[in-house]
């Protein structure tokens, strides 16, 4: 049988579906284009202060301090700090995050003492570094006279990632299905007991994930350390928390000056001789190193862990 | 029978210690969760607190209305005005570029990557918004600068424009991913019924889906925008720390928070006016964010309750 | 199928029923106080199987939906136990009551008393902590829920909980639990491997034998079977033939012949009230009530 050659408004129907079709396929192109663009921005970055910051990536430069001679300077006194600056967050987010996402999650009730509480961490997230840094500097340097130092530095950034510990870890926990819960219950456990033997066990893998987003975050911050003093020509160490005598631990570091290395970062950026330039994309190619690597490692970390526990 | 009376006691005893326990760290966890709301009454009550002298020296119609803001010098001048232009225009630059690539990658993303191509590209987007914002600042004044240089001749070495312009590069994760959500939310069986019809993916997209994530794409955009106002380090290093009152990107200008950094790297005294005014200033920022966060809070209710 | 004197039997005597119960129980109904019993007229109803506990006009509220009304159930002591009745009848919210599970859910009441014997004790009072209850009765739910732990550990917890620490004594405890469940002969070897690991039928005998571990005085199945493949439902009703005359059981099913295959007493529920309760064998040979006959014989699901 021969085929009918398809009549007029056919042929206009295909005409209308071809048009519409490359609208389809240039918006693709657009959106990959763009994608693109913005994921190669991210390699260019990196790249680009490797590049300029070659010259430094020397030994001397991890272990020298701040110099007038930008050939000399280093950034040991930078990366102690935001070691030790990092300790402090940690040990004053993760607790107070965990412990307030599992209050949330598991013991409160639904009144609005529980709904002004949530309001004001998804507040906190959205508030601008820098408040951080005033309210540091208002509460933490003067009025609790912990002055600019070490401890102040730890507080304010441990408060800035709280938010995200408290989001993470609530996924997280919500994430155990409610039969466990329910088994354990049966078995006479009381509400602490489900918790610390089922619910935080099973979640550990996302509560971990949201500490090392957070910490991550925390490593890159300027704006609230410049804020409550961060001092950028630190030519000393603080004393080391590892004594070589009883007590063996020493906290006389959380009181002493500090600086971090994205201030150091800032301050030889900030200088118009190119050859401290130089050290700025040293000292941010390392930071962004840094903050890939942690990132990478919290994705890894929740990858895992889904395939670990397989409700 | 009277075994069982027994354990049973026994099993009440160290039961009326674990209650107890119960309730004593229900207590604790409590008070790590208040910890969020002492956080927010602090930082309302340490502004307001250091900004008061500020306000009881300078008045508030020469605040909101001078045009110079000079505190620091021999005849200061305390004008807001110049500081928020700073901050407006470089917000305005960010989102004139990352609202339009955040909304496109986010319908890219949505409606037409396929599930392996999502998978791999999230991870790298959310590496995108984690960079610290120190070093987009040396991007802005290193890279983005000269090559707009090479573009319009003449452009200063600190300009409004490449900060905004890398603010907005930081921001686009940000709205891609939140806009991401809010066309997810849209149920399939209304984008079967467009395809249905005929319609193409782009059709089904622009008539169906993003109308129907419009609160979302809304709350992504205000979310953003508060982002973009409290972004510091970029436009400390590359926009320049002179407030100046000017509406035009290629100038160079100071914001609220690139005024905040400036001030805190010099030594002022803890009485000083020059103190005072970075809490000022610091006030104007939190009462802006704030309007635009709880913009962005109502609209994200509004789209997760939608569906 | 004529009201005989016992209540122990068909609840289609409701004078009957009750004339005993306020015999058998002193007027003052101190609430979560231990009461004591007059024995002599319990001995007498009790004949060869005494009862472990009772159910007295419970009710229940669901906020204001009244889930359960005024049943009463007798559980005699290491029998089976089964109620039946088509979804939504309320045999798992009644079931629930027993352990108290609904305390986790806000906005629920109880109404009425679950008296547990030989104590006296009222296990919906007001007084009496859910903690203790859950402690003594046990539960295994519809879709088998070990923990992400090692087989051990599964079986453990409940041990740990309670406090026991010698090792020794856990193991033997463990031990003694997974013969119990019928599952020690498939995992002797592998007590370490995740509970997760085994198949569905057996994580359903582990979370058996974890209830068995902590020595229940009631063991509550809910629907144990309806996840699972018809082998490993054969198994398990094995099992709760076997449990009969060491521990009480009360089973939920929506499966009729699962109840005459393996309970001791029936029980018909419909709309939240229990239509009729009687010996397994008199029950589905020669039900009292008509709702109870069509339900048996299919007429409605």
């Amino acid at each position: 049988m021969n085929a009918i050659a398809p009549d007029a408004s056919v042929l206009a129907l295909r005409a209308g579906v071809s048009r519409r079709k490359l609208f389809d396929q240039i918006f693709v192109l657009v959106g990959m284009l763009i994608l693109l663009a913005a994921l190669m921005t991210l390699v260019l970055l990196f790249l680009d202060l490797v590049r300029d910051g070659l010259p430094r990536f020397t030994f001397d430069f991890l272990t020298s301090f701040p110099s007038r001679n930008a050939q000399r300077a280093g950034i040991l006194s930078a990366w102690v700090g935001t070691s030790l600056i990092m300790l402090v967050t940690a040990c004053v987010a993760m607790p107070v995050g965990v412990a307030a996402a599992v209050y949330l999650e598991e013991y409160a009730p639904k009144n609005w003492v529980t709904a002004i509480i949530e309001i004001n961490v998804t507040n906190l997230a959205g508030v601008p570094s820098i408040i951080y840094g005033l309210l540091a500097l208002g509460l933490f340097v003067y009025q609790l006279g912990l002055g600019q130092s070490i401890a102040a530095a730890g507080l304010t950034l441990a408060l800035l990632i709280l938010p995200i510990v408290i989001v993470a870890t609530r996924e997280a926990v919500r994430a155990v299905p409610r039969s466990i819960r329910e088994a354990a219950y049966a078995l006479g456990a009381t509400r602490w007991e489900v918790t610390a033997h089922h619910v935080l066990p099973y979640s550990m893998g996302g509560v971990l994930t949201g500490m090392i987003i957070g910490l991550s975050r925390a490593i890159g911050e300027t704006a609230p350390l410049i804020t409550i003093g961060a001092l950028s020509f630190i030519a000393f160490l603080p004393e080391s928390p590892l004594k070589g005598e009883f007590p063996y631990v020493s906290f006389s570091w959380l009181s002493e000056s500090f600086t971090a290395m994205p201030i150091q970062m800032f301050n030889w950026v900030s200088r118009p001789d190119p050859e401290f330039q130089v050290n700025a994309a040293a000292a941010g190619a390392i930071l962004l190193a840094m903050t890939l690597l942690m990132n990478g490692v919290a994705i890894y970390v929740r990858y895992r862990y889904r395939k670990k526990i397989n409700w | 029978m009277s075994a069982v009376l027994d354990s049973a006691a026994a099993a009440r005893h160290s039961l009326r210690f674990r209650k107890a326990r119960d309730r004593v760290i229900e207590a604790g966890l409590l008070g790590a969760a208040l910890v969020a709301v002492v956080t927010t009454v602090a930082i309302v009550i340490t502004l307001v607190r250091e900004s008061m002298p500020f306000f009881a020296h300078v008045s508030l119609v020469d605040f909101l209305t001078d045009s110079l803001w000079t505190p620091l010098f021999a005849e200061p001048h305390y004008g807001i005005l110049p500081l928020v232009a700073g901050t407006l225009v470089t917000t305005l630059v960010a989102l004139a570029l990352a609202i339009p690539c955040g909304t496109i990658i986010a319908i890219y993303l949505s409606e037409f990557a396929p599930f392996r191509v999502r998978e791999i590209v999230k991870p790298f987007l959310e590496l995108l918004g984690a960079v610290p914002t120190v070093v987009y600042g040396y991007f802005a004044l290193l890279v983005v600068t000269p090559l707009l240089q090479k573009l319009i001749p003449g452009l200063p070495g600190f300009n409004m424009l490449s900060a905004g312009l890398v603010i907005g590069i930081m921001i686009i994760p940000f709205i891609a991913s939140v806009g991401e959500d809010a066309m997810r939310a849209v149920p399939n069986y209304m984008r079967e019924g467009s395809y249905a019809m005929g319609a193409t993916r782009f059709q089904t997209a622009t008539r169906v889906v993003v109308p129907g994530a419009l609160s979302g794409l809304a709350a992504a955009y205000i979310l953003g925008i508060s982002r973009a106002v409290g972004e510091t380090m970029v436009v400390a290093v590359a926009a320049g720390l002179q407030p100046t009152l000017t509406w035009d990107p290629t100038e160079s200008a100071a914001t609220i928070t690139a005024f905040i950094v400036q001030v805190s790297l010099g030594d002022l005294p803890h009485d000083s006016i020059g103190y005072q005014s970075i809490f000022a200033a610091g006030l104007v920022l939190m009462l802006m964010t704030l309007v635009f966060n709880i913009g962005g809070f109502f609209l994200t209710r509004r789209f997760r309750e939608a569906y | 199928m004529a009201a005989t004197p016992h209540p122990s039997t068909s609840t289609s005597d409701p004078q009957r029923k009750t004339a005993v119960s306020e015999a058998a129980l002193p007027t003052e109904r101190a609430r979560g106080a231990s009461l004591t019993i007059d024995t002599s007229k319990l001995s007498a109803v009790a004949e060869v199987t005494p009862i472990k506990a009772r159910s007295e006009s419970l009710g229940f509220f669901y906020g204001d939906v009244k889930a359960l009304k005024g049943v009463n159930v007798e559980i005699r002591d290491k029998k089976v136990t089964a109620l039946i009745g088509p979804s939504g009848c309320g045999k798992s919210t009644f079931l629930r009551c027993f352990n108290r599970m609904h305390d986790l859910t806000p906005g629920t009441r109880y109404e009425g008393r679950i008296m547990l014997y030989p104590e006296g004790l009222d296990l919906v009072a007001k007084g009496v902590d859910p903690i203790e209850v859950r402690m003594r009765i046990g539960m295994v739910f519809q879709k088998p829920n070990p923990f992400p732990k090692t087989i051990f550990e599964n079986v453990a917890y409940g041990l740990r909980v309670r406090g026991m620490r010698a090792t020794g004594l856990i193991e033997e405890e463990v031990e003694k639990a997974l013969r119990g469940a019928a599952l020690w002969e498939e995992v002797k070897d592998r007590l370490s491997s995740s509970g997760l690991s085994l198949s569905g039928g057996q994580q359903q005998r582990l979370c058996i034998a974890r209830a068995l571990a902590t020595n229940p005085e009631l063991l509550l199945f809910d629907e144990p079977t309806s996840a699972l493949d018809p082998i490993a439902t054969a198994r398990i009703e094995e099992l709760i033939a076997e449990l009969r005359d060491r521990v009480t059981v009360i089973i939920v099913t929506h499966n009729m012949q699962q109840a005459a295959r393996v309970s001791d007493y029936t029980a018909f529920m419909y709309l939240g009230e229990l239509i009729e309760f009687d010996e397994t064998s008199k029950f589905f040979t020669n039900p009292s009530q008509k709702a109870t006959e069509d339900y048996i014989t299919g007429r409605y699901g």
